[in-house]
């Protein structure tokens, strides 16, 4: 508490950090080492059951890229004990909604029902963690449904095929590099072994995290975890999360993507950056603030420079997702206004950079920005499943429950001379990758 | 074992408890109306600010004025530029949002109660006296424009366009509500000012509140916020005459996967009807994956990620319409499959069991809605802007509960129109 009190002094706060967003989480762990985050909301009669696993994308075989997500959608077929469709179909008939998501990291199933129907989620959710019950048919059909989705996601956007490169020139030897829905020439030939291996390594309730969220109390999960979770045992050869990491980058690595259905080229940079690491979170934190600082709405560096002053630009912005659980990229973007040439846009960027590598942090800037992260913790605390992803997307990436909850004050701690030190660190142009999504006229030109 | 455990809890399914959302009307001094439920353990306050009108108020030969004039509200006003707005809003850690679309302007705003009388003046200053300088308008312009030019090369923004042309032609809903990159480049200053006193007046204005405000306090507050407001606004444009004839109209795009879009006429939210009809949605194509749609196209020929239907309520007119996306060579199958549950729903209806499945997901939902002081305010908002009375949270299940298979069966006899179902496909379809 006395930490908090200083913090907010030291910050010159006229208001005091909140306290109670975190007084809403209890944590505890199962004798089979599954970890469980209760978040207390009592306002309405709601809860958000979520299961998510400590393994995404990047930790597929190489060979086998959208396994992960292949599998996701697999898991809302036949088990041992229900029919295929019948799991949702059931979350359904209890007025729920339930649906997964996979990243690199973790790949996450959740429902959202009346918080009387909590145990009857438990009985389902942890009985396909291990039952699935799979047929060769039925799996080359929802092959075709996640070739769809990639049509829909990926082929159908330029923005998304150019990210998609960005992300494999970034990346030379860790699996951040490969597309989380997979590339579409292995898609194409994954089969029910490849999910089911992935399966078997994978999942397991020392390799998963319970959070439940919303009008329940801590002892009510508690019973009924060790009643449906607690009962499946731990898989003792689950493998250790160690990827392979990237090589040094020594040289600055470009590329010009063109597409006829691109109405809006823009610039885009990346550099790679630490992400947060259990009990080392300040680099994280200095490089979240640097992004806001430089990239964070209208009166940021970049918006003001570039759209406002210099008015070259349509759209400048930069952001930072320190929360992952290897190394991660810091971010630019420019679209340019009507007549201002790729490579103007780009040199005009590089130059507010430059500049604020020169003047430094405006300390007025810094305040407002961390009286917006202190007030987003009121604001968060109207929104139970945003504090429940907070603590999934976390603990999922390497962090513990006492570093994410050291986050809020961690931030309020930085001082312009961290910032400076991360951007010193950070904007080395022979670790980056620069990026022009062009159209086919462009290209004629 | 669990199986049966399911079964059970299936047939007994009953609505879950509600929390009891509090609903006060408030009338402040000046006399604007405002619903509030109030709700202090978080200690702040969120608005949702409704004028009833939006981007379908445009001025003949200014189209896009409204959405653009609501993107110049936090741009400027009094002595304060665009960068000392956004200072300010930032210092107070208050959260606004400005919106537009073809029924409405509105405002979303999350403000602290520690500076709560400090944020919503801020807040005052961008509705009642937006300065709208040049220097923000051309640039804001040049955004718009941006998003025009992408519109013109996004399947869906394609295929949305041409549905709206063809549905209703040269009423206000036929076009983009952004304008055309010809209309925009040519709005004015006076446009701008004269969109602002057309959208956002009194009499056209819907208020909900949530949070840590007392009515007692509300309404000194909405005075200040809104009185300066003039009383009268823009003339409402008639209803759209909405008669959908059918058949399938191909946009040649350069694209592997065809966006298609489907409409025809719907149904009035008034109509006795209604409720029969928003069941047999449920059923055909609104209830997520447990929809018959679903199933056909994706889970039994995984023909696409998704496939949906929805009704469409608008102030001015109402269809029925959806949506679903396949690779070029297998979109006129999904077309034929989404014809052909079209036709055998209109002509034989749904089953009992799909009824009662339809049913409890509508009730077991609703309740889930109510989970957040800006949720339950948008809700409020709506029910007003759809003149729906203060206690209808209470009363709506009760009209799910009491549509009956009959009723279902009558009305997808009656509603749906297979003949006329109207396509729009974007791409390179083969077969179409």
């Amino acid at each position: 508490m006395l930490r908090r009190f200083v913090c907010a002094l030291a910050t010159g706060a006229a208001m005091a950090l909140p306290a109670q967003a975190e007084d809403q989480v209890t944590d505890f762990m199962l004798e089979n080492g599954m970890q469980v985050v209760v978040v207390e909301d009592h306002r309405a009669p709601v809860v958000m059951h979520m299961v998510w696993y400590k393994a995404g994308s990047a930790d597929e075989k190489p060979g086998v890229s959208g396994v992960a997500h292949f599998l996701e959608h697999l898991l809302f077929k036949a088990t041992d004990k229900l029919e295929s469709g019948e799991f949702s179909a059931t979350v359904a008939a209890n007025g729920g909604r339930d649906n997964a998501f996979t990243s690199y990291d973790v790949t996450a199933y959740h429902q959202r029902v009346a918080a009387d129907r909590l145990e009857l989620m438990m009985s389902m959710e942890s009985d396909r963690m291990v039952n699935i019950r799979l047929g060769e048919e039925e799996i080359l059909t929802e092959r075709d449904v996640i070739i769809e989705e990639r049509n829909q996601r990926v082929e159908n956007n330029p923005g998304a095929l150019f990210r998609e490169q960005l992300n494999a020139a970034q990346y030379l030897n860790h699996r951040y590099g490969i597309p989380i829905i997979g590339w579409r020439h292995e898609m194409e030939a994954l089969g029910l072994e490849d999910a089911l291996d992935y399966y078997g390594t994978y999942y397991a309730p020392n390799n998963a995290i319970l959070i439940v969220a919303g009008d329940v109390e801590p002892e009510e999960v508690k019973a009924l975890a060790e009643q449906y979770y607690g009962v499946i045992p731990a898989n003792p050869d689950l493998p250790e999360r160690a990827r392979p990491s990237e090589p040094p980058q020594t040289s600055a690595r470009r590329m010009e993507f063109y597409d006829a259905r691109v109405a809006q080229p823009y610039v885009t940079r990346s550099y790679l950056a630490p992400e947060r690491n259990p009990g080392d979170q300040r680099g994280a934190a200095a490089l979240t603030l640097l992004a806001e600082l430089l990239g964070g709405g209208q009166t940021s560096v970049l918006s003001q420079k570039l759209q406002f002053e210099d008015k070259n630009s349509i759209y400048a912005t930069a952001w930072y997702r320190g929360t992952s659980l290897d190394a991660t990229t810091f971010n630019l973007l420019t679209v340019p206004a009507p007549g201002i040439g790729m490579q103007e846009a780009e040199d005009a960027m590089d130059a507010v950079v430059a500049e604020f590598m020169e003047t430094g942090v405006d300390e007025a800037h810094l305040e407002r920005i961390k009286m917006q992260l202190r007030a987003s913790q009121i604001y968060e605390r109207d929104n139970v499943d945003s504090v429940a992803n907070r603590y999934g997307r976390g603990l999922t990436s390497g962090l513990t429950i006492a570093d994410i909850q050291a986050w809020p004050e961690i931030l309020q701690s930085i001082t312009p001379e961290e910032i400076m030190a991360a951007a010193e660190m950070i904007f080395d142009r022979k670790k980056s990758v620069t990026g022009w999504l062009l159209t086919e006229e462009e290209a004629a030109q | 074992m669990i199986r049966a455990f399911i079964t059970c809890v299936t047939l007994f399914v009953a609505v879950p408890a509600w929390a009891e959302i509090n609903i006060k009307e408030v009338t402040s001094p000046g006399g604007i109306n405002a619903w509030l439920v109030e709700e202090p353990s978080i200690p702040f306050v969120a608005l949702e600010i409704r004028f009833k009108g939006g981007t379908s108020l445009d001025a003949e030969g200014a189209r896009g004025a409204t959405n653009l004039m609501v993107g110049l509200l936090e741009e400027g006003t009094g002595d304060m530029d665009a960068q000392a707005f956004a200072k300010a809003s930032e210092e107070l850690a208050a959260q606004f949002g400005y919106d537009s679309h073809a029924d409405a302007v509105s405002i979303s705003a999350r403000v602290l109660t520690e500076n709560r009388d400090d944020a919503l003046a801020l807040l005052r200053k961008s509705l009642v006296a937006p300065s709208f300088p040049q220097d923000a308008l051309d640039r804001v312009r040049e955004q718009v424009l941006s998003g025009l030019r992408s519109d013109l090369k996004d399947p869906d923004k394609i295929a949305g366009a041409r549905m709206a042309e063809i549905i209703y032609g040269d009423h206000p809903y036929g076009s983009a509500g952004e304008g055309t990159i010809e209309s925009v480049t040519h709005l004015t200053r006076e446009d701008m000012i004269a969109a602002h006193k057309g959208a956002m007046a009194k009499d056209r204005l819907f208020v909900g509140v949530v949070g840590d405000i007392t009515a007692e306090e509300l309404g000194p507050v909405l005075d200040a916020l809104l009185g300066d407001l003039p009383e009268t606004g823009a003339p409402m444009p008639g209803p759209a005459k909405v008669d959908i004839m059918g058949g399938v109209d191909v946009v040649d795009f350069d694209t592997p996967q065809s966006v298609a879009m489907f409409a025809q006429n719907g149904i009035d939210r008034d109509d006795e009807d209604f409720f029969a009809a928003y069941v047999l949605n449920t059923i055909l194509g609104g209830g997520g994956f447990e929809s018959r749609l679903m199933e056909e196209v994706r889970v039994k020929r995984g023909l696409s990620y998704g496939v949906y239907s929805y009704i469409v309520l608008r102030d001015l007119a109402n269809v029925y319409m959806g949506s679903v996306s396949s690779a070029n060579d297998r979109v006129a199958q999904a077309i034929e499959v989404i014809q052909d549950e079209w036709a055998l729903m209109a002509a034989e209806g749904p089953t009992e069991d799909e009824v009662a499945k339809a049913k409890a997901l509508l009730t077991g939902a609703y309740p889930l809605r109510f989970d957040g002081n800006g949720a339950i305010a948008t809700i409020m908002v709506s029910m007003q802007m759809d003149n729906m009375p203060i206690d209808y949270i209470t009363t709506r299940n009760d009209k799910v509960d009491a549509v009956t298979v009959e009723d279902v069966k009558r009305v997808a006899g009656e509603l749906l129109t297979p003949e006329k179902l109207q396509f729009v496909v974007v791409g390179k379809p083969e077969g179409l």
